[in-house]
């Protein structure tokens, strides 16, 4: 939602439904419950008593079809890649991908010999959100979830792109 | 029981036998004709005096193209006897015809063994004769080569994902007919 200032009076809230939609989907980001190797350990950290990504609204589902965001917590062999391709498709929209770590971001340490290793999980899928790290520390991933929220914040997936044409050729002839 | 003793025990019961000890090393090895493996293994884990009822690890080792050598290891740990005993064979890296070099199962005397032999079956491309269900283990079944080989050579895709870094970037196989399942 936008900037205002909050006086604590309650009352009335002004929006439009495009940033009210907005906010409802940052605010409950829903990951599925999936990890691939080392960086699955400090996602569970972050999703622990100590990190508490639930502050954030963000809890892990364990389908696909109630999943928001996919963290792509480890190595993408290519034996997980199809999997992972078949899991991303049954997801509904709209849906995001985190990866995280150097493995999935571009196959990490098994860039050279990696003969059974996705060198990059955006090979397969698409990706939001790159999270930097081998393993990244759960302060990473929840700034990796900062810049998602940032990033859904900032979309417009209510207006229809006529709409937006029509609104910018009115801004042209005024 | 030390490794003379053990070496002297299986020499007794197959006299015939071409065996060879490597001793240099902290860890004396016994080199067994790959063809004898199963009736050592056998002797080893029957006898009342070795009783090697556990096997530790199932090792495979390419020495590449050059030597053209192949070799098993076999670490089995006496528990009632607290001994370890190390048996290996050296044997060429492919049959004449081209295929899999041959070695026989061990996994009727220990089934820990199974799993081990299609891991070497599966990285190495070692076949064991006699093995109940040779899959593979680790990799998809549809995988082409034994990729822990000298000589392996890495394919250019795997179900149309380019295999190297250095080929196509992010979004390369989004589009396109081979990705489907």
């Amino acid at each position: 939602m936008s900037e205002r200032a909050k006086t604590g009076d309650g009352g009335i809230i002004l929006t439009n439904a495009e940033d009210l939609m907005n906010w409802a989907r940052l605010s409950s980001l829903w990951p599925m419950g999936f990890g691939l190797a080392c960086c699955a350990i400090e996602m569970m950290a972050a999703y622990a008593s100590n990190y508490d990504l639930e502050r954030f609204g963000i809890m892990p589902r364990p389908s696909p079809r109630q999943s928001d965001v996919m963290i792509v917590a480890g190595t993408v062999t290519f034996k997980m890649a199809d999997r992972i391709r078949r899991l991303y498709e049954q997801m509904p929209e709209p849906r995001y991908v985190i990866s995280m770590g150097s493995c999935s971001n571009c196959g990490g340490p098994y860039w050279e010999h990696g003969y059974h290793v996705v060198k990059g999980v955006d090979r397969i899928i698409p990706v939001d959100i790159y999270v930097p790290g081998c393993p990244p520390r759960p302060e990473a991933l929840i700034g990796g979830f900062m810049k998602l929220q940032e990033k859904i914040r900032n979309t417009k997936e209510v207006a229809p792109a006529l709409f937006l044409e029509m609104e910018a050729a009115e801004m042209v002839t005024a | 029981m030390n490794f003379q003793e053990i070496t002297s025990l299986i020499v007794a019961r197959f006299p015939e036998l071409a065996i060879d000890a490597d001793t240099k090393n902290p860890q004396p090895v016994l080199i067994v004709p790959k063809e004898n493996i199963a009736e050592v293994c056998q002797f080893l884990h029957e006898d009342n005096r070795l009783f090697f009822d556990f096997l530790a690890c199932i090792t495979a080792i390419d020495n590449g193209p050059g030597l053209a050598t192949m070799e098993v290891i076999y670490n089995m740990t006496s528990i009632p006897y607290q001994t370890d005993f190390t048996i290996k064979s050296v044997f060429p890296r492919n049959n004449p015809e081209g295929d899999l070099p041959v070695v026989p199962t061990v996994s009727h005397i220990w089934r820990t063994a199974e799993w081990h032999e299609r891991e070497a079956y599966d990285l190495m491309g070692i076949y064991f004769e006699g093995h109940p269900d040779l899959r593979r283990i680790l990799l998809p079944e549809d995988w082409e080569g034994h990729p822990l080989r000298k000589d392996y050579q890495a394919r250019e895709r795997y179900h149309g994902i380019y295999v190297r870094y250095e080929d196509g970037g992010p979004g390369q196989e989004l589009v396109g007919p081979d990705h489907t399942l």
